[in-house]
């Protein structure tokens, strides 16, 4: 190594005169020069009591400009890749048909687009990498909000209106990812223990935060830049506890003004991060796996393997739950499809009839889960066909449960044209299980999970797209 | 952002530019909030959007440091180097600690058993306490990070000798 050991006790303190030109137009000038100039002033003159005594408290000698970028710099790449994947799945359920929830948002939505069937994976990953990433995210969240928690205590908390704002977009920023986190996780683990509607709030949080997102990485970015600069990471990585040493004093208030001693590297810290983020991820990633992995997902629901045999694979809303018994699913049971007036009913040996269609094709939920199937049944484009439907614009697809969300799903042109668009009658060369939609059930390539309707009763195939 | 500071960015305290992003992401956040207000149960939104960040900042925060802080003393581990051929042992615990509050956290709702009814509708099984298993990875969590410890520490006194 070339470099002298580092030296790291600096009586350094910053020169902070007036304005300092690196930090112009980021409101974080430490006079109270903005207007109104005495409110300011007053402001920080008055601490309530125990303010300052907190802000001498302070004593980990890794808080820093540096640090905190670090995470920043995690963030920046992972949470839009949440937000994107979160955005697409909302695409997935077919906003255009109104069956996207919520169902009014206005503009606060991806510009209207097709969901594509190929790659018939598309939603398996795009969902499953919202979920596994949101949560891999968590112990970052977690860190960065560490090393900036000084400056949550720190008095005054403005000293001009830009401050002020900035501060309110920041309650915008921290609420936000935590609301998203803790409703999220509860969704995924099925525990709705905060009494309100799942899609809307996290569908309007998520826009509420990545607002936020947007304003902190905007006044932040060159910030991150310079601080990620000031210390190579490569020389940071080299250093262990004992030459730990804090950063330079800052003007944003990260480093502790009187820092204890390192226990740990910075190095050691952020592996400690990244070693928890590995961590969630391996307890998480097996609900998206088939076979003996999919235990890995030891504490979330998906980890359990409802059973063994051809439809031992993970149930999305039980035959129960749905109030769908045998006796309707029985001999009794018909299919009816119609088309501009035409009316087509079939019963199940009908169906068996036809000409068969096997495809491996994913199953994935919103909670992130997924599992692949081989299913066989009735090719969609055959029964429109049948029906007197060469081209449907739209199919509309009802189950024979009466109540809940999902029982009913307008599917897309393509998705009824898709040439491993089923309506399934067995998977894995036995017949469905009820709970897996016996006696017949919707299988579309990239569809989410609760649009692949069950226990189909009718489809409507229509000219129109519209709803 | 503006080279000479103008009388804006004087009264303001910050630039142009500052001001249209954050007027930018409060009014998205504005407009949010208007369009939920009509929604039910937006009040118990509003609360869990603010308590998130309550939770956070003024429990969790204060009791992990303070745990930590309590641990630290305990383990009279307050200077930067442990005694000289000594292993220090406190990271041996906290990293498997905060492992154990964190997964606990995250998987509250499986280990606690919450929410029995929506898991049994929407999986077609009981809900199984996950308890056991939580504390079983908090166990081997633990042994690992005491394994580890065992062998740094045979390590130094081998070297020492």
């Amino acid at each position: 190594m070339a470099r002298p050991p580092i030296h790291w006790r600096s009586d350094r303190r910053p020169t902070i005169t007036g304005r300092d030109p690196t930090l112009a137009g980021r409101g974080t000038s430490r006079e109270a020069t903005a207007f109104p100039r005495r409110l300011w002033r007053a402001l920080e003159r008055h601490p309530p009591p125990g303010a300052l005594a907190i802000g001498r408290r302070w004593r980990s000698p890794l808080r820093g400009p540096w640090l905190t970028s670090v995470f920043g710099l995690v963030l920046l790449i992972g949470l839009p890749l949440v937000i994107i994947t979160g955005l697409l799945d909302y695409a997935a359920y077919g906003p255009q048909f109104g069956q996207a929830l919520p169902r009014n948002v206005g503009w606060l939505r991806l510009p209207p687009f097709e969901w594509p069937t190929r790659p018939a994976w598309l939603f398996r990953v795009s969902q499953g990498l919202h979920v596994i990433l949101g949560i891999v995210l968590i112990p970052v969240v977690l860190a960065k909000l560490w090393s900036v928690i000084p400056k949550l205590f720190a008095w005054p908390p403005a000293r001009s209106a830009a401050q002020l704002l900035e501060r309110l977009s920041l309650l915008l920023l921290v609420g936000g990812i935590l609301f998203q986190i803790a409703t999220g996780l509860l969704n995924t683990q099925y525990a709705y223990l905060f009494g309100f509607d799942f899609y809307t709030a996290h569908y309007f949080g998520a826009w509420v935060f990545t607002a936020a997102f947007v304003t902190h990485v905007a006044l932040k970015l060159p910030r991150m830049i310079s601080a990620l600069r000031s210390r190579p990471f490569r020389t940071e990585f080299r250093r262990g506890a004992a030459v730990t040493g804090p950063e330079p004093p800052d003007p944003d208030g990260l480093v502790a003004p009187r820092p204890g001693p390192a226990t740990v590297s910075r190095r050691g810290a952020l592996t400690l991060v990244g070693g928890l983020s590995l961590l969630l991820g391996g307890l998480t990633v097996g609900q998206t796996m088939d076979g003996p992995l999919r235990r890995t997902a030891l504490l979330m629901p998906r980890g359990r393997q409802p059973g063994t045999g051809p439809n031992g694979f993970p149930v999305n809303r039980s035959a129960a739950a749905a109030g769908v018994t045998e006796e309707r699913t029985g001999p009794g049971w018909r299919l009816t499809l119609t088309a501009a007036g035409r009316t087509v009913t079939l019963d199940r040996q009908q169906l068996l009839a036809l000409p068969q269609h096997t495809a491996t094709l994913p199953i994935a939920c919103v909670e992130g889960w997924s599992t692949s199937q081989t299913w066989t049944g009735v090719r969609l484009r055959d029964l429109a066909a049948l029906a007197g439907a060469g081209q449907p614009a739209s199919a509309l697809v009802r189950s024979l449960e009466r109540t809940g969300l999902f029982n009913q799903a307008q599917l897309q042109s393509n998705q009824i044209l898709d040439r491993d668009s089923l309506l399934a009658l067995k998977v894995n060369g036995t017949d469905l299980a009820l709970d897996h939609g016996y006696p017949a059930r919707i299988i579309v390539p990239a569809l989410p999970g609760v649009h692949c309707t069950k226990w189909v009763a009718t489809i409507d195939f229509r000219d129109t797209a519209g709803g | 952002m503006a080279e000479s500071p103008g009388r804006l960015s004087t009264g303001y305290g910050a630039g142009p530019l500052h001001l249209v992003v954050t007027v930018g992401g409060l009014a998205v956040a504005g407009w949010v909030a208007l369009r939920l207000a009509g929604e039910p149960n937006a009040g118990r939104i509003l609360v869990w959007f603010v308590g998130a960040a309550i939770a956070h900042d003024l429990v969790l925060f204060p009791l992990y440091a303070g745990t930590d802080a309590g641990l630290r003393r305990l383990l009279r581990a307050t200077t930067a180097t442990p005694a000289p051929g000594r292993v220090r042992i406190l990271n041996h615990i906290r990293v498997p600690a905060l492992a154990a509050g964190l997964t606990f956290l995250v998987y509250l709702p499986g280990i606690l058993g919450l929410g029995k009814v929506t898991y049994q509708a929407a999986t077609g099984q009981h809900r199984r306490q996950l308890l056991g298993d939580w504390l079983v990875l908090v166990a081997v969590l633990f042994a690992a990070s005491g394994l580890a410890y065992a062998v740094r520490a045979a390590r130094r006194t081998r070297r020492r000798t």
